[in-house]
């Protein structure tokens, strides 16, 4: 394999074909737009469907029809886009279809700004549409991460049934790296299954619905689809730790674009003998609360944690709950397209010690 | 070597991007460890477009870079906002054709080169970019020059092939111009 130098949405839009991706509906938005951009150029030559929707309800609902026909299927978007995904998420969670979803995060509330941010992290791992569901958020922090994580977001939508969403900031989006992918040519498609409509003939009719007017049927749902959910968190949960954490004067948690940012501040308070650690979760949902906890017990008694967030301070929420009270929180983020700089991170590191 | 972190930025238009492009497909030709990372905020026609190219042999952490260590400027508004940010001991590349004033840093090498000409005398005054990278590379050493020629070639295909030969020539004349001001661009030595 060689490497190439690709932007993290074109990579993106290739690794869905490596991964067997060849169905994807969306409506452009900045910072993503090279996703669909390059898709449609490269879905005919492998034999693929690209559709350019009316809106972001119109894709998602597309993606919902595509899954319930068990083809591997594709829709990307960014901030407000996704907002509009919402419920359609919700229906596809509901009835158990495996898909896959990018946001490449900008600034927000509103309509925002289009420069990177990471202030859909609670709307990732907390909210988008009604009812008890969850998606499995992967969050890169590299134009090849995003790749690696591309593929294994369609095997995990494939294994669990369930929509997974990659979640990068526009920086990710916009960035050119190198990058090795790890198959040749255009994936498998999705294997043969039980549930997929696709034509009944010669077997019993299966239908793909979300309406259980049962009370006691949608209880049974809800605990099946929470059982899911737990088995998820048990076995998916994926994560990165920099530097040296043992005995460490304080942990950094950053995730995405902000922990790059955090390795180059750790880099450089490492040279002036600044014990710092960084804990990166890399499934955003579900997060990796074993390993951060175990992280965190590994610093020294006293060592404070701190989340860097390019947000007002959403992941911090996890952090919390991972420490479960037993460690100070500190906090550094900034929003609207500010990113902060290494040198920032390093200065609020050391005011800490 | 040391981490080369490289702010290239000008007018949108004036390719600044395309030969960011190129550095770094020239550095990961080389074996290195690049990124490239543009600006994408909104800007009006005529706006500023930059991007930062980080070249190292170990993965790169942060791709974003607040002190470069070198800057190649097209315009003067990019010369204002971005050489005050050059470490000390850094490299400012001038495009003097447009941009008249001094950097005012007498702690970095600062190399003038009037690429419109330059480019025009090469061949197509469109090709400045490629004078100002040719500048950049004969003064910083960063990757072979035969490597830029190599990377030119593989991006201007089909139809597009053509315009290979005279950004190439551009490359080459501005190569010739770094080398000639480089020896004259000391820190310290600095007319004002």
């Amino acid at each position: 394999m060689t490497k190439v130098l690709m932007k993290g949405n074109e990579a993106l839009g290739e690794a869905a074909i490596r991964a067997g991706c060849v169905h994807f509906f969306g409506y452009p938005i900045t910072p993503q737009t090279e996703v669909p951009e390059y898709l449609v150029k490269r879905l005919p030559e492998v034999g693929g469907v690209f559709v350019q929707a009316e809106s972001e309800i119109a894709s998602i609902n597309m993606i919902y029809g595509a899954a319930g026909t068990g083809v591997k299927c594709l829709t990307s978007s960014s901030s407000p886009g996704i907002s509009l995904m919402a419920e359609g998420l919700s229906y596809i969670a509901a009835c158990e279809l495996p898909c896959v979803l990018i946001n490449i995060m900008r600034a927000g509330p509103g309509l925002g700004g289009i420069l990177p941010a990471q202030s859909d992290y609670h709307q990732a791992t907390r909210g988008h549409g009604h009812g008890d569901y969850q998606l499995i958020v992967l969050a890169p922090a590299s134009v090849q991460e995003a790749v690696d994580l591309m593929m294994l977001a369609f095997d995990l939508s494939e294994r669990y049934r369930n929509p997974v969403m990659v979640c990068a900031d526009g920086m990710i989006g916009q960035m050119m790296e190198p990058v090795e992918f790890p198959t040749e040519g255009a994936g498998e498609p999705m294997a043969e299954n039980e549930w997929a409509l696709t034509g009944c003939e010669g077997r019993e009719r299966r239908i793909v619905n979300s309406l259980y007017l049962s009370p006691e049927d949608l209880n049974e749902h809800n605990k099946k689809l929470k059982a899911k959910y737990d088995l998820i968190a048990e076995k998916e949960t994926r994560h990165e730790v920099y530097g040296e954490h043992e005995g460490a004067d304080i942990l950094v948690v950053a995730f995405g674009t902000m922990a790059r940012i955090v390795k180059s501040a750790i880099d450089d308070l490492q040279s002036e003998g600044v014990k710092v650690a960084l804990f990166r979760p890399i499934t955003l949902k579900p997060w990796p609360y074993k390993a951060g906890r175990a992280t965190m017990d590994a610093l020294a008694p006293d060592a404070p944690v701190l989340t860097v967030e390019m947000s007002m301070g959403q992941m911090i929420d996890d952090v919390r709950l991972c420490a479960d009270g037993s460690r100070r929180h500190e906090f550094l983020g900034e929003a609207g397209g500010v990113v902060p700089s290494p040198e920032e991170v390093a200065a609020k590191i050391k005011s800490l010690l | 070597m040391e981490a080369t972190n490289v702010l290239m930025a000008g007018f949108g238009g004036q390719g600044m991007l395309l030969a960011g492009k190129i550095l770094a497909h020239a550095a990961m030709a080389e074996g290195k460890e690049v990124s490239w990372l543009p600006s994408y905020g909104p800007e009006m026609r005529g706006g500023t477009a930059n991007v930062t190219v980080c070249i190292a042999d170990r993965p790169i952490a942060s791709p974003l870079i607040t002190t470069p260590t070198s800057l190649l400027v097209m315009n003067l508004p990019s010369l204002e906002k971005f050489a005050p940010t050059v470490g000390a001991g850094g490299l400012i590349v001038v495009n003097s054709s447009l941009v008249h004033r001094d950097p005012k840093r007498e702690d970095c090498r600062v190399i003038k080169v009037d690429a419109r000409n330059v480019a025009s005398l090469a061949g197509t005054e469109r090709a400045a970019n490629f004078v100002m990278l040719g500048a950049y590379v004969a003064a910083s050493g960063v990757v072979a020059p035969e490597t830029v020629e190599g990377e030119i070639a593989a991006e201007f295909t089909g139809p597009k092939a053509r315009h290979v030969p005279a950004n190439v020539a551009a490359f080459r004349a501005g190569l010739d111009a770094g080398r000639v001001d480089a020896e004259n661009a000391a820190p310290q030595e600095q007319d004002a």
